[in-house]
């Protein structure tokens, strides 16, 4: 479980998140939807521990993430993240990108990683791409490759940031099928996104966030379909 | 007893032992230069803003600087010191530090040009952070500035050429004495160059091989 509690985080004066609350629970989707410089990212950061938060608490299956004895590392094992840019290490093969994490941080052998490294990239569809390089790839499957690699750390939590902004529209699906996937193999997950559609299909819970808090949180049906909050009204209004 | 005696196939081995000890110097200086520019060039990238002054200002007089005049002053200076050092090992350290500073600058933008985001990812993987400088930064950054290394590196070839002037026998002043001997200076340099292109090319071919290899 990843809990959040009033989390507060700024870049110099600027106050990103204004203290956030928020509860995911094993087996959870909670999409993440607002505005940009709505704070959605940075909390993904927050939680992996990429970023410092000024106050506050974020707690994954009990450990403190921000207390200064916690090993980060060895926490962000746990915490697949998937980023905007997909990031593949040009000078390895797919297979080897998959299979690298595993093998230099877990400590497996480099035939035992690449085991791991092969299944995660079957599932993700990339089977047939194993020794390409990834500057040969789309952007689409060079995202997939992106969720394979985070995949291979075998993280029970995954964390997405607005995995599919960067792709060419015609791309889009193929990454999104690969979430579904992820959400019918009953993978906790955090999700930003401007996907709306996908939000409400795929979530258990959608926070829509505001100028650093969160100002609507419920079930897909209770925020993107009935909106209470005027804010989230014309958030909605503006990108259905 | 003539003065001048012509050039023979009894030189051949005095001037291999110059082409040898050009190959020699130019070996070292490209292995410690790029040992230590790899050291400062990762220094330079990672430091603050007044480290990057203080070590920028030391590399910019080693860059500035004519190599001719560093190898005289150092030579001078640690002669005058007392501790007189054999010509070799002189021109060593001086064309050692000379190839650290430009070979440090290019790995400087070697480092720099890994995006701040790519090694966001591959610290979210779990990777520590000298695994991501080890497995991401240094092959992919190295990869990115590979041409500018070997500019720098066939650059050390022929600016080897001057460490004859602290008395090493190298191939120029190999060629310097045979001229003055047989006063046939055309030849002699004709053929000097021709020495340093068959030492260099080799090197620029397998660079290009190596870039080949590398294009993904």
């Amino acid at each position: 479980m990843i809990e959040i509690k009033d989390v507060h985080k700024s870049f110099g004066d600027l106050e990103v998140l204004k203290g956030i609350d928020l509860d995911v629970n094993s087996g959870e989707v909670v999409s993440i939807i607002g505005a940009s410089g709505s704070g959605k990212s940075t909390l993904l950061y927050c939680i992996n521990a990429i970023e410092k938060i000024n106050s506050g608490k974020i707690i994954v299956d009990g450990v403190d993430v921000h207390n200064k004895k916690t090993d980060k590392n060895k926490l962000r094992q746990n915490l697949g993240m998937v980023f905007q840019q997909w990031n593949s290490f040009p000078h390895l093969t797919v297979l080897e990108n998959a299979a690298l994490a595993p093998q230099i941080v877990k400590g497996f052998t480099k035939a035992e990683a690449e085991e791991i490294a092969r299944k995660e990239l079957i599932h993700v569809g990339l089977g047939d791409k194993l020794n390409e390089y990834p500057t040969r790839m789309s952007g689409g499957q060079q995202q997939r490759l992106a969720i394979a690699r985070a995949l291979a750390m075998e993280p029970p939590y995954m964390l997405f940031d607005e995995v599919t902004s960067a792709l060419d529209p015609e791309l889009v699906g193929e990454v999104l099928d690969t979430l579904r996937l992820l959400r019918d193999d009953g993978m906790t997950m955090i999700c930003v996104t401007h996907e709306i559609s996908f939000a409400k299909e795929v979530s258990d819970k959608v926070a829509f966030f505001h100028e650093g808090l969160i100002e609507e949180i419920g079930s897909p049906e209770e925020v993107l379909d009935n909106p209470q909050r005027e804010r989230t009204q014309q958030f909605l209004s503006k990108v259905l | 007893m003539d003065l001048f005696t012509p050039l023979s196939w009894n030189d051949t081995g005095f001037i291999l032992t110059g082409v040898l000890n050009t190959v020699f110097i130019s070996v070292v200086a490209i292995l410690v230069g790029t040992v230590l520019g790899l050291a400062v060039g990762f220094v330079r990238a990672e430091s603050s803003k007044s480290v990057n002054i203080l070590l920028g200002g030391f590399l910019d007089i080693l860059r500035s600087v004519p190599l001719i005049i560093q190898l005289i002053l150092f030579s001078t200076f640690i002669g005058a010191m007392g501790y007189p050092l054999d010509p070799f090992v002189a021109g060593s350290i001086i064309l050692s530090l000379y190839t650290m500073a430009f070979m440090g600058e290019v790995f400087r933008s070697g480092f720099n040009s890994v995006p701040m985001a790519m090694r966001k990812a591959a610290r979210s993987l779990g990777m520590s952070y000298w695994q991501t400088v080890r497995y991401v930064r240094v092959p992919i950054g190295m990869r990115a500035v590979f041409p500018s290394w070997l500019g720098v590196a066939l650059s050390v070839i022929k600016d080897s050429a001057l460490v004859s002037v602290i008395g090493y026998m190298e191939l120029l002043r190999t060629a310097e004495q045979l001229i003055s001997r047989t006063q046939q200076p055309l030849m002699i340099l004709i053929g000097v160059g021709l020495f340093y292109f068959m030492i260099s090319y080799p090197l620029s071919l397998y660079g290009k091989h190596v870039e080949r290899k590398m294009e993904i």
